[in-house]
């Protein structure tokens, strides 16, 4: 199961501090270090408030405030060299399902044309074909997330950042989005950072686990599933390995 | 959300069964005699003195239309010019830190001035003709529009700025692309306020300077005890009011349409 892969990603001490008026400066990350291969899912797991989204923001460079250094291997990188799902969604909702998608390539400047065959067959590849001209508020959740994603990959860049995209959904559509995710993945092989505070989802998932951890928050322990995909919730080595991180979990809380 | 025909029926039933039982309640406090007829008239003596104006130029010099489309047309000329100026400045304030510091020092001290303040010092500059009542109008309706379309793209969702950033948007399309289209319901809120403030504005200017329109014959109705013709005054006034708000909910609907259902 672990390939060796070439590094494309590298975080070295990086730490990031809040100003904060009154108790002083408020330290969230502390001394973060680690790598992402190149076609790598890597789960970021940890807590409510542990600052995934801080991190993942880091590394979007939508936040550029921080101690430590953040390097990608092969280029340099700007905020638009990466797709971002963020947690709640982040549709234009005076955009229709297809314009949202598309206005990833139009931002970019690409033709009218040939960024509304992308937009459609990114669409197709979420399941979303006949929804095009609807507008985010007629549509359920699942399907929200499922255009979030589609917009994300329209970007078409090799890395893809994905902040608690399914938090929001219940059991029955989460399950069938992450199953959705990994086809996708699978088919348009991408560098993928999830961010999540499910154990099963970081299971099912990753390559890799990271747990993050403690306040401020350090990279606690590493887990690599060793399961065939596609892997299955009620699978022992599952089971095992949930336990296990859930152990970790408490003994830190 | 469809509504079905039953459901509008039933609606638009109970707001006539609502404005029945105004009106009885009004003529029955008349006929009793609980309001005098010196002070005020009964509803079907307003229909019919309505009927009358619309051909009739007595006692104040024009028919109801006539002042009706004098001061239409002053409220509109003020409410548009107030639009062209005040949404774009408001939009250009929300974004951009420089023209905000610039220009809202002079905005924050124009906008408590209530606008019949202005009338006084407009009338030494322009007169009483239309100029001196459009300008009135303009500043009337004028703060709204800034300080909505302002507001509104200062509450972008600044999550909907970080997906356009990583889309590879840049500082002007984030403003014209995602603040803009953000802020249409807030300025739509801001033009419905302006509407309200320029109309009732131009009464007010009407009644204090004025030899015509609706304001202008409220208060020739006044002077010489007709209470009638003040109430039909009123009555255009506010159903005009009722109506440009109806359709100016058509328009946001048509411009707006992903707030169709939400509205």
């Amino acid at each position: 199961m672990s390939v060796e892969r070439n590094t494309k990603i590298r975080l070295t001490h990086v730490s990031k501090k809040f100003a904060n008026r009154k108790n002083g400066p408020r330290l969230v990350l502390e001394d973060i270090n680690l790598e992402v291969g190149e076609n790598e899912f890597l789960v970021l797991l940890g807590a409510g408030q542990v600052g995934k989204t801080v991190l993942l923001d880091l590394i979007a460079g939508l936040d550029t405030d921080y101690q430590g250094e953040i390097s990608f291997v092969d280029r340099e990188r700007k905020i638009s060299d990466m797709g971002i799902v963020f947690q709640r969604y982040a549709l234009f909702p005076w955009k229709t399902v297809l314009e949202n998608v598309e206005m990833n390539q139009k931002f970019r400047g690409m033709e009218k044309k040939e960024r509304l065959e992308k937009a459609k067959a990114y669409l197709k590849l979420v399941g979303l074909e006949g929804f095009e001209n609807h507008y985010p508020h007629q549509i359920s959740g699942g399907m929200k997330q499922r255009t979030a994603i589609a917009r994300a990959f329209a970007g078409e860049s090799d890395i893809l950042l994905l902040d608690e995209p399914f938090g929001a959904l219940d059991a029955q559509t989460r399950y069938q989005m992450e199953e959705e995710l990994l086809r996708i993945w699978q088919e348009e092989k991408r560098t993928v950072i999830f961010v999540t505070n499910n154990i099963e989802e970081a299971i099912f998932l990753g390559d890799r686990i990271l747990l993050l951890e403690g306040s401020p928050a350090r990279i606690k322990k590493e887990y690599i599933p060793q399961l065939e995909r596609p892997r299955s919730y009620t699978d022992q080595g599952f089971l095992k390995l949930r336990n296990t991180i859930a152990n970790d979990f408490t003994l830190v809380l | 959300m469809k509504k079905s025909g039953k459901h509008w029926g039933g609606k638009i039933l109970l707001g006539c069964v609502g404005l029945g039982l105004f009106l009885s309640l009004w003529q029955l406090l008349m006929a009793t005699g609980v309001i005098s007829e010196r002070t005020m008239s009964t509803p079907w003596q307003v229909l019919q003195t309505f009927l009358e104006k619309l051909s009739s130029r007595d006692p104040d010099g024009a028919t109801v239309q006539e002042h009706f489309l004098s001061s239409f047309q002053l409220a509109m000329a003020g409410f548009f010019t107030a639009m062209a100026v005040g949404i774009p400045m408001g939009l250009v304030m929300g974004y951009f830190r420089t023209a905000r510091r610039f220009l809202n020092p002079i905005f924050e001290i124009v906008r408590p001035i209530p606008p019949i303040a202005w009338i006084p010092i407009v009338i030494l500059f322009l007169g009483i003709g239309m100029p001196a009542k459009v300008f009135i109008v303009f500043v009337a309706a004028f703060v709204p529009c800034v300080i909505n379309s302002y507001t509104g793209v200062k509450l972008t969702n600044p999550v909907y700025i970080q997906a356009a950033k990583t889309m590879g948007a840049g500082h002007l399309r984030i403003f014209t692309k995602v603040c803009i289209p953000s802020a249409i319901p807030m300025v739509f809120t801001g033009i419905r306020i302006s509407l309200g403030a320029s109309w009732s504005t131009l009464v007010a200017a009407e009644m204090l300077a004025s030899t015509n329109g609706l304001g202008y014959m409220i208060q020739m109705g006044r002077a010489i005890i007709r209470p009638d013709i003040i109430v039909v005054g009123m009555l255009v006034i506010g159903c005009t009011g009722a109506l440009m708000s109806f359709v100016l909910g058509c328009v946001e609907r048509h411009i707006a349409p992903w707030r169709r259902d939400s509205l």
